[in-house]
């Protein structure tokens, strides 16, 4: 870096020993990386390797999986083994590399039409399993890689590529479904506060079973735009209505996200981890305790 | 029981004592999944092949894999193909609507040359079809059924000694090119009662996979030697490589420099074709003077053995050649075989695919005559015979 006054360091934010250099995590060749002046999956992407760095994670024994989309794109800059894989499916490819291989810390990077439309069916089976993986869903409402199709996390009356009238689909709530499917750590957080994000990641990847993460990004380009919710810092300002402080009372009087939905974690609870289960039957098996 | 030799042509399989055992062919396939070093599996239940995962599901954590039922047959394949690239051997088992919806992810592992196997108890269909019926509906669907053009291999047996076999020669094949490999039969075979001859325990040779070795300089995950295959990554093992299903280079990472993409799909493509010897494998029955030549495999082959066997006894000069590997199909054999037929039959229990294929190898050097039946029953060995009367007549 030349200019000295930037340090990518976390040590204005108060960050740990030894301190955290995101540039010791990416593969600075793949820089610059292709999202969008504004778009939140940046800041969640330094933000999941500052969690993975709190957590003492040797980058070797990490893997990240991805599905296909802007949040995707994500493994692609990290200097760990990372796998995109297809559309919808990066948890049932994450469930298959974890059961082989329990030793690696497997962190899956989805978005909201990867994991709860074409990967719905995969997220609550993962979630009932309960295997210990943390699955990181970055929400930014929309079909952002395919132009700004409707998502089903687009707020109510948006405008998108297919709802040029306004949405009028209900949306999912990603975290109850999650809690209601068995998921053992549940948790939301938006990107604006990056500490929080970070604290809520890091203990998600220690959780031992399965982790969900929202992560409330947004998308300035496509969906920002045609809805006219400002630019990018009114849109980080606007991840949750009750946060949007005066100074920027000059923004439209239309929060990025209406519901407000909370953030924080909301479950914890210890629930048999399926990698466990599949090892004491395999051992019970083995040992003629049961099976045939 | 009785001392047999398994059959030495089988590739992956060493000569040496083994076990003559009544087993029925979705039994013995996943009997050979453990004896080829397969630990992983993981499955949807679909008629007819729920058996393989029946008896993995008990067989595979005696010898400490892991047994996994999925919540449908994407998952089922993507989970295969994650443990796969976790390093263990791994497969699952479907049959024609499971094998439609794998179709995706089978196109992924071959583009980012994932080893894997994947066995198709081919039922009646289209749709839903016949659960419960044989068919050889999916040869084509083995061949095409992914979009793009992609690396394929698949191995139709046609006993239930020959399902043991190419099984292990698929787990052999896949982790040799790095590729997945359909095992393709019917519901007769799943389901016939045969004696195999089963290897005794660690008879079976099991190469290692070619690792990529530890991380020094500059490192290019797609870059193959002489034989076209590049070595894995062992994630841990330190070259934190990246895997996409994007058009990459030998980087790994993604490209559309026209140049590059070349190359690198000439490769993709071009390593079944390098290692045609490995792949292929054909059976045939007094194709010498042949006047006329039936192409059959699978179950259908078992009937024209007997209607060559029967039209030889009238005097009637016919043959077969059995393609026990149907994709990449074994043209030279084929044309060997056939150069001296006057006609040709393909008797199919589909409406007519594997014939396609034979069609264009032999470039009309002789008619070729089809015998296809799609009402849910195998063809028997006296319509085969009529067939081939029915020519000369």
């Amino acid at each position: 870096m030349t200019d000295a006054t930037f340090s990518p360091t976390d040590a204005a934010l108060g960050g740990g020993e030894p301190p955290f250099d995101v540039r010791e995590w990416l593969r600075l060749e793949t820089m610059p990386h292709f999202m969008c002046p504004g778009c939140g999956h940046g800041i969640a992407l330094r933000t999941m390797l500052w969690a993975a760095h709190d957590c003492g994670i040797d980058k070797d024994d990490l893997a990240v999986v991805c599905g296909i989309g802007c949040s995707g794109r994500i493994g692609g800059y990290i200097d760990a083994n990372t796998f995109h894989t297809t559309h919808g499916r990066p948890l049932a490819f994450a469930t298959g590399l974890k059961l082989a291989r329990p030793d690696l810390t497997v962190v899956v990077v989805t978005g909201d039409g990867d994991c709860l439309a074409i990967g719905g069916n995969h997220l609550i089976h993962a979630c009932r399993r309960n295997l210990d993986i943390t699955c990181l869903m970055l929400n930014n409402e929309v079909y952002g890689m395919t132009g700004g199709q409707v998502s089903p996390t687009t707020s109510a009356h948006r405008i998108t590529s297919t709802t040029q009238a306004g949405n009028f689909e209900p949306t999912f709530d990603a975290c109850r479904l999650a809690e209601a499917a068995g998921a053992g750590f549940v948790g939301r957080e938006v990107t604006r506060q990056a500490p929080a994000l970070k604290s809520l990641i890091a203990r998600a990847i220690r959780h031992h079973g399965f982790s969900f993460v929202e992560v409330m990004s947004d998308c300035t380009e496509i969906y920002g735009r045609k809805n006219e919710l400002g630019e990018a810092p009114e849109m980080i300002l606007g991840q949750k209505a009750d946060m949007r402080p005066e100074v920027y009372n000059d923004a439209p009087d239309r929060p990025f996200r209406p519901n407000a939905l909370p953030t924080g974690v909301f479950v914890e609870r210890g629930l048999p981890e399926y990698g466990d289960s599949v090892r004491a039957h395999v051992a019970a098996v083995r040992t003629g305790g049961t099976g045939r | 029981m009785t001392t047999a030799t398994l059959s030495a042509s089988a590739p992956g399989a060493q000569t040496s004592s083994a076990t003559l055992t009544a087993l029925h062919g979705n039994h013995a396939c996943a009997l050979a999944a453990i004896a080829a070093g397969c630990r992983f599996f993981a499955g949807y239940p679909i008629t007819p092949s729920s058996e393989i995962a029946e008896h993995l599901s008990y067989e595979l954590p005696k010898v400490g894999g892991t047994f996994v039922q999925m919540e449908d047959e994407i998952a089922s394949i993507a989970a295969v193909a994650g443990a796969s690239l976790g390093g263990l051997r791994a497969m699952t088992a479907t049959s024609g609507p499971g094998f439609s919806l794998m179709q995706e992810n089978i196109g992924y592992a071959a583009m980012t040359e994932i080893p894997l196997v994947i066995v198709d108890v081919m039922r009646g269909g289209p749709s839903t079809g016949m659960p419960t019926r044989p068919a050889q509906g999916d040869v084509m669907q083995a061949r095409f059924g992914s979009h793009g053009d992609r690396p394929v291999v698949a191995l139709a047996p046609a006993s239930v000694q020959e399902i043991y076999e190419e099984t292990i020669r698929a787990f052999d094949i896949a982790e040799r090119l790095r590729t997945p490999v359909t095992v393709l039969y019917d519901q007769v075979i799943a389901h016939l009662l045969e004696s195999v001859a089963v290897p005794a325990p660690g008879a079976v040779r099991v190469i290692p996979r070619k690792w990529a070795n530890g991380a020094s300089g500059p490192f290019r995950p797609y870059e193959a030697g002489d034989d076209g295959v590049p070595p894995m990554v062992r994630p841990g093992d330190g070259h934190r490589s990246h895997t996409t299903g994007l058009t990459h280079a030998e980087t790994g990472f993604p490209t559309q420099t026209p140049a590059v993409v070349d190359r690198m799909m000439r490769r993709l493509l071009g390593k079944i074709d390098a290692n045609r010897a490995l792949v292929e494998r054909f059976a045939t029955r007094a194709t010498d003077d042949a006047d006329v030549l039936i192409v059959a495999y699978g179950i259908t082959a078992r009937a024209a053995r007997r209607a060559v066997d029967v039209l030889r006894a009238e005097g009637v000069k016919a043959g077969l050649f059995r393609p026990i590997t149907l994709w990449p199909f074994p043209e030279d054999a084929l044309k060997r075989a056939a150069s001296g037929a006057k006609s040709v039959l393909v008797p199919e229990m589909n409406a007519g695919q594997l014939v396609l294929e034979i069609e264009r190898v032999l470039g009309g050097a002789a008619p070729v005559r089809r015998l296809n039946r799609i009402d849910g029953e195998p063809i028997v060995p006296h319509q085969i015979v009529a067939a081939v009367k029915e020519i000369f007549s």
